[in-house]
């Protein structure tokens, strides 16, 4: 009964979606205040609706319900608790209900929330909203629905891929849902706003506190995604290059231009038709995240979510969007306006810079990733991109863009603004350049490391220079908006040192150990003391205890598990972090070896300064968060004067 | 073929040193393991990537140069085992697109900023 219910609940989500498109379309063209009224009360009917199909699901996998296939080829009844309500969203249906109740919700919320003086704008942009919720929610119903049932019902369910077992991993999936299909704002805006043929200003005015909040979520949930490889994978890696860690990164550098772009317009008018066009684009990058994960085009180390007739659906609605969208942008960007120019040296000058550099490397991304399968389709084989093309493509443009950074903040808008006292003032910021770069030598990194090094130490000179210039600003909004850009800027440069120190790390050790045998590397020498069983619910596990001296004895636990429901083994690694970095241990396969003994395979290795990374994802999300709160406390001045 | 055992095994377990080991190393990490496509072999599991990391660290103990290392593991397993593909007529475009991309932008930034 209850999945039946679900599945109504979707069909009335449709229903809604198209009543919500045809009255705010309505409003927009005729003003009539109750096709408005009709419109936002069909957003938050869908919203309400959708939300509760998605609880019901939830309820499906507490009572292990495995008469609906969802469930039973996701969860299992020694399932713990927490997993079994993550696993609601461990799969390819249970996500897609995630993403269309959050589309749903971005409906709501802009129904509700945007353009307080311009009614026939929103309007058209809920109508649209409405467009992407029918094009999801039919897909849903049609192609991906989770409350299907099966006729043979089975005792017990499949399981979740273990791997997937894990809380990083419980809450990675919503947070990077919340950020791609919060871009679907700044879409649905962009496209209104070409509709009626609004200049340039206005769209990015509308659509810039959308895009920073999408940008921020996107980051928290690519954060934990690289959070959770390093260390649930096993691999001591935290970024593979790998097709599905590119899906998101490209949303995330496009959006990322996006909120540059978008205040370059809102000043002067100036990129008014790139801010719109990368709009367009970052919807359009998340839905192809969506269709590159979900689709079996790619082989992939997150291959958990194979399937290429919808990988086809998720195309088609692609092509509507990314191809709807950019028609229309041709035909219509005549009338977002010119931009009064700028010199070369001006604040545009350089936020133009940024966003050549972001999106060179979206495209190098984009084309790396999909190079070997055209070619493949053309009967080219051989051809791998792997991490090592990237690295090699992608860090010039990332390292040209953090030398850049620290300047912007001091050009004026327009003018030509590099002055002698802002040469002046750069050049102190060498001094703390060269201390990095020196810190880098001292610690044997590669010559690429130390200038890396060097390079973010004058960055954060610069920065820190930024947050004492402008401490005097006027009112909490744009307090709030300064530290909120500082510490987004400095999150950068915590990421960049941390992929500097990563990249001096040796490589692992890995050795076959019997009880009492000894692994040693720089600074540590670790014994396994032994192995024991230490089983969970819903798994077998072997536990290693290895004994770490480096001056003071401590010990470290990682485990081997098998999953007898998946038929999976997984490693828990077990990690010491500490200021100097992280001692990351993982067990692998036993062996006996000719004298009887039985080896269990062990690798370690010493992951420098790792917690770098994690500050930086962390100080970027908080400053994205104050950022966006100080916009909203600038706006509410802006209106009461 | 015992005796190749025994030399094997003894490779196995020489040392190279620590240059030797960052080059072995640097170099795993840029072959793409044959089984499980999305890892390199530094990273993965398989019984073969263990094959393919031995015969790596044997050429390097051997004194091989990292390139004729690389090019006799492509000429066994295929062009696809190099993750950053070596530069021929089939992968230029992997190399030219970046730069193309930057001139046509750099371009478009440069029309944006002129006066109307």
């Amino acid at each position: 009964m209850i999945a039946e219910i679900g599945r109504f609940l979707i069909a009335l989500g449709l229903a809604l979606s198209l009543l919500q498109i045809i009255a705010g379309w309505r409003a927009a063209s005729t003003g009539s205040q109750a096709a408005a009224r009709m419109a936002a009360r069909s957003a938050y009917t869908a919203f309400a609706g959708v939300v509760i199909a998605f609880v019901l699901l939830i309820v499906l996998f507490l009572q292990s319900d495995f008469s609906v296939a969802y469930v039973a080829s996701h969860s299992h009844v020694d399932k713990p608790l927490f997993y079994k309500i993550a696993a609601t969203w461990g799969g390819h249906e249970g996500s897609m209900l995630l993403w269309c109740a959050l589309l749903v919700g971005v409906g709501a919320a802009l129904a509700r929330f945007a353009l307080r003086q311009d009614d026939q704008l929103k309007n058209r942009a809920v109508s649209i909203q409405g467009v992407l919720q029918l094009l999801f929610l039919g897909f849903l119903a049609f192609a991906s629905n989770p409350f299907d049932r099966l006729l043979d019902v089975p005792i017990q369910g499949a399981g979740l891929n273990p791997i997937l077992q894990d809380p990083a991993l419980a809450i990675h999936p919503p947070t990077l849902y919340i950020g791609y299909v919060g871009l679907s704002a700044a879409f649905s805006l962009a496209v209104a706003g070409l509709i009626e043929g609004r200049g340039g200003r206005a769209i990015a005015t509308a659509l810039r506190p959308w895009a920073l909040i999408a940008w921020t979520a996107l980051t928290a949930g690519i954060a934990l995604g690289a959070w959770w490889a390093y260390y649930e994978l096993g691999w001591g890696g935290w970024w593979f290059w790998d097709p599905v860690e590119n899906a998101s990164f490209m949303p995330w550098l496009i959006a990322a231009a996006l909120i540059h772009s978008a205040i370059a317009t809102q000043k002067s008018g100036n990129f008014a038709g790139w801010t719109a066009f990368l709009a367009i684009m970052a919807f359009s990058m998340s839905t192809m995240g969506a269709f590159l994960v979900r689709s079996g085009v790619l082989t992939s180390v997150h291959a958990f979510a194979l399937d290429p007739e919808r990988g086809l659906w998720i195309l088609a609605i692609m092509t509507i969007l990314a191809g709807g969208g950019l028609t229309l942008f041709a035909l219509r960007s005549s009338k977002l306006g010119a931009g009064e120019g700028f010199s070369l040296t001006s604040r545009e000058a350089f936020i133009g810079v940024n966003n050549l550099l972001l999106a060179t490397v979206a495209g190098v991304v984009l084309f790396g990733t999909l190079y070997p399968l055209v070619m493949t389709a053309f009967g080219v084989t051989g051809i791998s991109v792997g991490a090592a093309y990237f690295n090699a493509t992608a860090t010039p443009f990332l390292a040209a863009l953090l030398i850049l950074l620290p300047l912007a903040p001091f050009l004026p808008w327009k003018k030509n603004g590099f002055n002698r006292r802002l040469a002046t003032r750069s050049t102190f910021w060498i001094l703390p350049g060269v201390l990095a770069g020196l810190w880098a030598f001292l610690i044997d990194a590669s010559p690429v490391a130390i200038a890396a090094a060097a390079f973010a130490g004058w960055t954060l000179a610069g920065v820190f220079t930024d947050l004492w210039e402008h401490r005097v600003l006027q009112g909490m909004g744009a307090r709030f908006s300064l530290t909120g850009r500082i510490l987004a800027h400095a999150g950068v440069i915590a990421i960049a040192l941390g992929a500097v120190a990563d990249s001096t790390g040796s490589p692992e050790t890995v050795r076959a150990l019997a009880e009492g045998e000894q692994i040693e590397i720089p600074d540590f020498i670790l014994t396994l003391d032994g192995v024991r069983r230490a089983d969970g619910p819903n798994y077998l596990a072997d536990e290693a205890r290895i004994v770490v001296d480096n001056g003071r004895i401590s010990e470290l636990l990682p485990q081997r598990r098998f999953y007898s429901a998946a038929d999976t083994t997984t490693r828990e690694v077990a990690i010491q972090s500490g200021l100097s970095g992280d001692l990351y241990v993982s067990l692998g396969e036993p062996r006996a070896r000719d004298n009887g003994e039985i080896a269990y395979e062990v690798r370690v290795s010493f992951n420098p300064m790792v917690w770098l990374l994690g500050l930086g994802a962390f100080l970027i999300v908080l400053g994205g968060l104050m950022a966006s709160v100080g916009r909203a406390l600038s706006a509410k001045r802006t209106e009461a004067v | 073929m015992l005796k190749l055992i025994a030399l094997v095994l003894s490779l196995q377990t020489a040392e190279l040193s620590p240059a030797q080991e960052l080059e072995a190393a640097h170099l795993m990490q840029e072959i793409r393991c044959v089984v499980c496509e999305g890892q390199s072999i530094a990273d993965s599991d398989a019984a073969l990537a263990q094959d393919m990391r031995l015969f790596v660290r044997t050429q390097i103990a051997l004194g091989a140069e990292p390139d004729s290392v690389r090019i006799a593991l492509a000429q066994r397993y295929g062009d696809e085992v190099l993750m950053r593909p070596r530069l021929s007529g089939r992968t230029a475009p992997l190399y030219l697109v970046p730069l193309v991309l930057l001139l046509i932008g750099g371009a478009l930034v440069g029309v944006a900023s002129r006066k109307r």
